[in-house]
């Protein structure tokens, strides 16, 4: 389960943070996950209200903004939706796809105080 | 007053109301930053580093000591990470070959950090070749950049065709895949050309290779693999040195 290293990767960027952007405490993180980044969403929202206890963003809300998979169809040259790795182009069900989009894990935007 | 909002604030905001600020960092970002650094100081050094990657059970070790046997005029080095004991950096410095063990605990992947402080403590030769191997878990060792030129997935023939789409972050992120144990073919279901068929489905650019560590098949075609990117890597770091 990567996702409790993921979630102490947040809280060390939130901390870092805290010092450059001078806040005390977090009240709203919205992080942007890709769909095709191998995050398990739930693991990841269990991880982060753990290793945030006792910390500045204890009790934080965090919302998690799926950003969906994109791929460019080598065959058909044009961008398409690819809800998993091993999904077919929709166009032409070939399979030569190089991943576009998708694969993003970043903290977006915080609510501090 | 702020200029952001108008509270009363100073402009820095130090105090009071809530106020929301867009970041947009990558959560990777420590990983990766440690990870270049491990990148460059290989590269300074001519070294060729892999991240060798697998489930439990894919004869990884296996094919680590053979291949140390089978280089016998190359310098190897070799990063071993479980979760638990060192007898696999055992298995390796009986092969002849320096070993560090990580043990991760209840880690299940290693980081660039981990790999960082190995390099430190092996400090391998310039123009060496160093073998990571990643603990078993075909999950998450995917997302952390250790500072490799490759990542090498191994998968056995005992386990299922389908893995490379049940997994296929892993097989995404790897250059090459070591097909292992083909001399168990004979007796087993597995259908090989659907294998290949389903890790090029999630990257059709990966370079696929059919081994048996044990009894020595494909193992010519992985060990010129090998040399050729050592070779290059070498290259790579006279060519940076000549241009300083």
């Amino acid at each position: 389960m990567h996702e409790m290293s993921l979630a102490e990767g947040v809280l060390q960027l939130l901390e870092e943070q805290a010092e450059t952007q001078r806040y005390h405490k977090v009240k709203q993180v919205w992080l942007n996950i890709g769909e095709l980044a191998g995050v398990d969403v739930d693991a990841l929202t269990f991880s982060l209200e753990v290793v945030c206890r006792d910390s500045l963003a204890d009790g934080a809300v965090f919302h998690i903004v799926r950003e969906p998979g994109r791929g460019w169809c080598l065959q058909c040259s044009r961008e398409v939706e690819l809800p998993t790795r091993y999904h077919g182009c929709p166009h032409c069900g070939r399979y030569q796809i190089q991943v576009t989009g998708g694969t993003d894990m970043r903290v977006g935007e915080l609510e501090v105080e | 007053m702020c200029t952001d909002c108008g509270c009363g604030h100073d402009p820095l905001h130090a105090g009071g109301a809530p106020r929301r600020m867009r970041i947009e960092l990558d959560i990777l970002a420590k990983n990766n930053r440690l990870a270049s650094d491990n990148r460059a100081w290989l590269a300074e050094r001519g070294i060729f580093a892999l991240n060798l990657v697998s489930s439990p059970g894919s004869g990884k070790t296996t094919l680590l000591t053979e291949t140390i046997r089978q280089l016998d005029d190359t310098l190897v080095y070799v990063i071993e990470g479980d979760q638990q004991t060192d007898n696999d950096a055992q298995r390796i410095r009986e092969a002849g070959a320096p070993a560090v063990q990580i043990n991760t605990g209840k880690g299940c992947h290693l980081d660039a950090h981990m790999v960082g402080q190995a390099l430190q403590s092996l400090n391998p030769s310039p123009s060496s070749l160093l073998l990571i191997e990643n603990v078993g878990n075909l999950v998450c060792p995917a997302s952390f950049d250790l500072g490799e030129a490759h990542k090498v997935v191994i998968l056995s023939v005992t386990e299922g065709e389908d893995k490379p789409i049940k997994y296929p972050d892993m097989f995404a992120a790897a250059d090459l895949m070591l097909l292992n144990k083909v001399d168990l073919l004979p007796y087993l279901d597995f259908d090989v050309d659907a294998c290949i068929d389903y890790a090029r489905r999630v990257n059709p650019n990966i370079q696929v290779l059919q081994v048996s560590a044990r009894k020595g098949d494909g193992m010519d075609a992985w060990l010129d693999w090998l040399i050729k990117g050592m070779n290059r890597c070498q290259l790579a770091s006279e060519r940076d040195e000549n241009s300083d």
